[in-house]
């Protein structure tokens, strides 16, 4: 027998708020896209963990997939912060507010 | 406890204490070196829960590709600002007075969290430890899940061709508006101005 599922869950919960902190509070898009990856991560540990709880390997199949959705997104991410960074020179989310000026 | 518990237990504090530092960096490739360390942790706590395939799809994908891209990415755009102490000091108590509500609301949620899930000993449920074949697994994604297979490979390309489409040059409205001062890697210096050709 190893920890009960509450802990387990409660360290995705940490793990998970620590992501959504980086990114709303963070004034840098490279970090927000971090503060994302932490979030998709936790979210990973919670199916593998329910995986093993309802011995299902349908949850260890769904963590596959979030691999590949995360790559996705964060090849895109990355290229729009890129795009971003060549029009305004800064990786500050605030330098985009060519309509408001 | 177990064995089992105090690894995992000890897993899961070094990786949370990673992730923190990790977030809190102000140099982004500390930031990216300490989440290496928390993505490390995390494949560690999917083989202790019976993954080996998708541990080492953590640090082959995650660990490895991801945050390499991460890196690379921060070698093309950020400039470190060289400030002097003052300007350091006041980002500081700008920084606090920013990650103050944030940090609230992060503690409230994980409280609520504690809340939800009945922290009553009597009434957890312990895991039995298990362990899901490389074999196994695959088998189940290419069997039961092929569709999402798909849905995901065809993901990966759109992906693919939507960041090469964006990584084109830019459209001339498009550019900052000092070329001559910045650098433009778009365009061979001599190309920047076609006025200097006549």
């Amino acid at each position: 027998m190893i920890v009960p599922l509450e802990h387990v869950l409660l360290f995705a919960a940490a793990l998970f708020f620590i992501g959504l902190i980086t990114v709303v509070a963070r004034r840098n898009l490279i970090m927000i896209l971090l503060g994302v990856e932490v979030m998709l991560n936790a979210a990973g540990v919670v199916f593998v963990a329910a995986a093993l709880r309802w011995w299902d390997i349908a949850g260890q199949g769904m963590v596959l997939f979030i691999m590949g959705v995360a790559a996705a997104e964060i090849a895109v991410g990355l290229t729009l912060v890129f795009r971003v960074w060549r029009r305004t020179r800064s990786l500050n989310p605030d330098s985009l507010k060519t309509l408001e000026d | 406890m177990t064995l089992y518990a105090a690894l995992f237990y000890s897993l899961a504090a070094a990786t949370l204490i990673c992730t923190l530092v990790a977030v809190t960096r102000r140099v982004l490739v500390h930031a990216v070196v300490w989440m290496v360390g928390s993505l490390l942790g995390t494949a560690l706590i999917f083989l202790l829960l019976g993954a080996p395939l998708l541990a080492g799809f953590e640090v082959i994908i995650y660990a490895g590709a991801i945050m390499v891209l991460f890196l690379f990415a921060i070698m093309l755009m950020a400039q470190e600002p060289n400030e002097p102490k003052e300007v350091r000091a006041m980002v500081r108590r700008r920084l606090f007075a920013s990650m103050f509500w944030p940090t609230v609301w992060g503690l409230a949620g994980i409280v609520a969290c504690m809340a939800l899930i009945s922290f009553d000993p009597a009434n957890t449920t312990p895991l039995t430890a298990g362990r899901v074949s490389p074999r196994a697994l695959g088998a189940w994604v290419f069997g039961n899940a092929w569709p999402a297979v798909e849905a995901v490979s065809l993901l990966l390309f759109a992906a693919l061709a939507g960041a090469r489409y964006l990584g084109l040059p830019l459209v001339h409205s498009d550019r900052p508006e000092k070329i001559g001062e910045s650098l433009d890697m778009d365009q061979p210096p001599c190309a920047v101005n076609p006025e200097d050709e006549r």
